[in-house]
């Protein structure tokens, strides 16, 4: 689980890269992903290009590098069972330090593991340099559900309010002596969690009723939030489009 | 279950990003003629309990942790509709903000973690309250039930994508008889906490839960409590059970398997990856000594999941015409 808020994921910056509008960023970011996961693994070269284009945006946005490491660490541990693929598939195998491994299965393990990485850093670099209510901005300008926008902007105002209540409950808990080992003595966490969804709901009830007291009736109000330039479109596809350019080349070209 | 990117190959990853967005879309559209918009503000509340509910683990055994999926719980709570919406919100913020799953893999990550729990585990839900008796108690074990099966089906349907879109030479039966195998017991502590949240829910808010609104004052009070450890047991008995079954006819040599794929030598023209012609991946039946088999189960696994999601919107469709007939 991604733990931890979302406040502490931005990088605050002036950079270029945190002027751009935020839908160009988003469709800039999805694309490049999208590229990244087509190209076929064999195509070193690509995977070395991607990553120049994603060190040159981290330069321009200036995102520290350790920022980058350490969040990148955090997400790392989700593809390590990645490194299980060479032991358990099938094919013809190698020996590398010793251990017979498949050759296929390190073939895989290694296009998983650098497109994951790739992702990732694609994705910490959007959320460094965007903050997290303007990327759902942009995705409400690129024609995502405005439903869906409203409600996962709640989630996001809300997310660090419900899960500090968590941690007190949990504190409270562990101050009455629960400290559970086994998973038998899960039962006062699940009442917890039920008492969690309704202190939430009401809290919903409360925020809904200040809201319709605050004149709201049903979206929310556009607080000035300036159109993309179309010259802004133009310099952002630098990368997105190189990236398109290198995964069709690596698509076509003979292997 | 977060996936990242390039777990699935390409066309997996655009079918079931169709999927999802069909069924999510229908999902939204559902969501906003039903309902007012007080249900806005408490479907991104309700996000966000699920979203803090799942970075909380809890113990299985000394050293492993796990945490709450949520689909079915959502679901039960909120509507099977609803329930999708909010989830599919969590798994999107999750790949967007937190990089947690890939955003290419959205369309999976979706189908999976939100879309077949959240219907799947509705119909489940449904399915076991008509075996159980109508009391606060049959409606907890019907969830605690219902939680324990979405997370399989979800296994399932894991096991399904791999054997149209794999990029790695595990073949289906291997990736069928883990992921389901494992699941199974996961599934028992799913199964816990959406049984025993509910029931808190339901003993201080009855009117909060849409899956029991047509429990009476009466049979809300018949509850007798089911001990956390007579249920543990039962459950994790039934999972041995099953996952004995399963993996007697799933694959019962898997050395037999290995074997033969080591002496056929197969190893896979790398250049067929993407542009592959034939509907199945290669390397999901790739050295599997009885196909059909295989593909027997997953015709049958897929059945199944069809049938869950199914029943689970139509329910959703026929209580929504329900309500707007009587108010």
């Amino acid at each position: 689980m991604g733990a931890g808020h979302a406040h502490t994921l931005y990088v605050h910056g002036h950079s270029r890269i945190h002027r751009l509008a935020p839908e160009i960023k988003v469709a800039s970011a999805f694309s490049v992903v999208v590229a990244v996961a087509i190209t076929p693994r064999e195509a070193f070269w690509a995977f070395a290009v991607y990553g120049i284009l994603l060190a040159a945006v981290t330069a321009v946005a200036r995102v520290p590098i350790g920022f980058l490491i350490l969040r990148l660490t955090a997400v790392l541990p989700f593809v390590a069972f990645s490194f299980l693929i060479p032991f358990i598939a099938s094919g013809s195998e190698i020996d590398v330090l010793g251990l017979t491994v498949s050759v296929e299965g390190l073939w895989s393990a290694w296009n998983i593991l650098v497109k994951a990485i790739l992702g990732a850093t694609t994705s910490i670099l959007l959320v460094a340099t965007t903050e997290v209510s303007s990327i759902l901005q942009g995705m409400g300008k690129l024609k995502v559900p405005q439903v869906f926008i409203s409600i996962a902007g709640f989630m996001v105002r809300y997310l660090e309010l419900i899960a500090d209540e968590l941690g007190r409950m949990r504190n409270a808990m562990r101050a009455r002596g629960y400290d559970p080992r086994w998973v038998w003595q899960v039962g006062p966490f699940a009442s917890a969690a039920g008492v969690l969804f309704i202190r939430s709901y009401e809290r919903s009830e409360r925020v809904h009723a200040a809201m319709i007291s605050r004149g709201y009736h049903g979206s929310m109000p556009d607080l000035g939030s300036t159109r993309a330039r179309p010259a802004d479109w133009v310099v952002a596809a630098i990368v997105p489009v190189a990236a398109v350019v290198v995964a069709v080349t690596a698509l076509v070209i003979p292997r | 279950m977060h996936a990242p990117d390039g777990f699935l190959n390409a066309g997996t990853a655009v079918a079931t990003g169709a999927i999802s967005m069909g069924t999510v879309g229908m999902a939204l559209r559902q969501v906003k003629q039903s309902v007012e918009d007080n249900q806005v503000p408490l479907a991104g509340i309700a996000a966000a309990f699920i979203f803090a509910a799942q970075m909380f683990n809890f113990p299985v055994a000394a050293g492993t942790t796990g945490h709450l999926l949520g689909g079915a719980l959502a679901a039960i709570l909120l509507g099977p509709s609803l329930g999708s919406v909010v989830v599919t919100v969590v798994v999107v913020i999750q790949a967007l903000v937190f990089a947690d799953g890939g955003m290419t893999a959205l369309g999976y990550n979706i189908l999976n973690m939100a879309v077949i729990p959240s219907f799947g585990g509705y119909a489940l839900y449904l399915g076991f309250r008509r075996l159980l008796p109508v009391s606060a108690s049959g409606v907890v074990a019907a969830a605690g039930l219902a939680g324990w099966g979405s997370v399989i089906l979800s296994a399932m349907a894991f096991s399904v994508e791999w054997l149209f879109g794999a990029t790695a030479p595990v073949s289906f039966a291997e990736v069928f008889g883990a992921m389901v195998g494992v699941h199974l017991l996961i599934g028992v502590g799913e199964a816990v906490i959406s049984g025993l949240a509910l029931g808190a829910v339901l003993g201080a808010r009855p009117d909060l839960v849409f899956g029991a609104a047509d429990l009476s004052r009466a049979d809300l009070s018949r509850r007798r409590g089911i001990p956390v450890r007579t249920f543990l047991i039962g459950g994790l008995m039934t999972s041995l059970l099953v996952a004995g079954i399963i993996s007697q006819f799933a694959a019962d040599d898997p050395d037999g398997l290995e074997s033969v794929a080591t002496e056929t030598g197969i190893v896979q023209g790398a250049d067929d990856q993407i542009f592959d012609s034939s509907l199945f991946a290669d390397y999901a039946t790739a050295g599997i000594e009885n196909e059909s088999l295989s593909l027997a189960i997953a015709g049958v696994a897929g059945a199944l999941i069809v049938l869950a999601v199914g029943t689970g919107i139509l329910a959703a469709i026929r209580l929504r015409h329900d309500s707007a007939t009587t108010v």
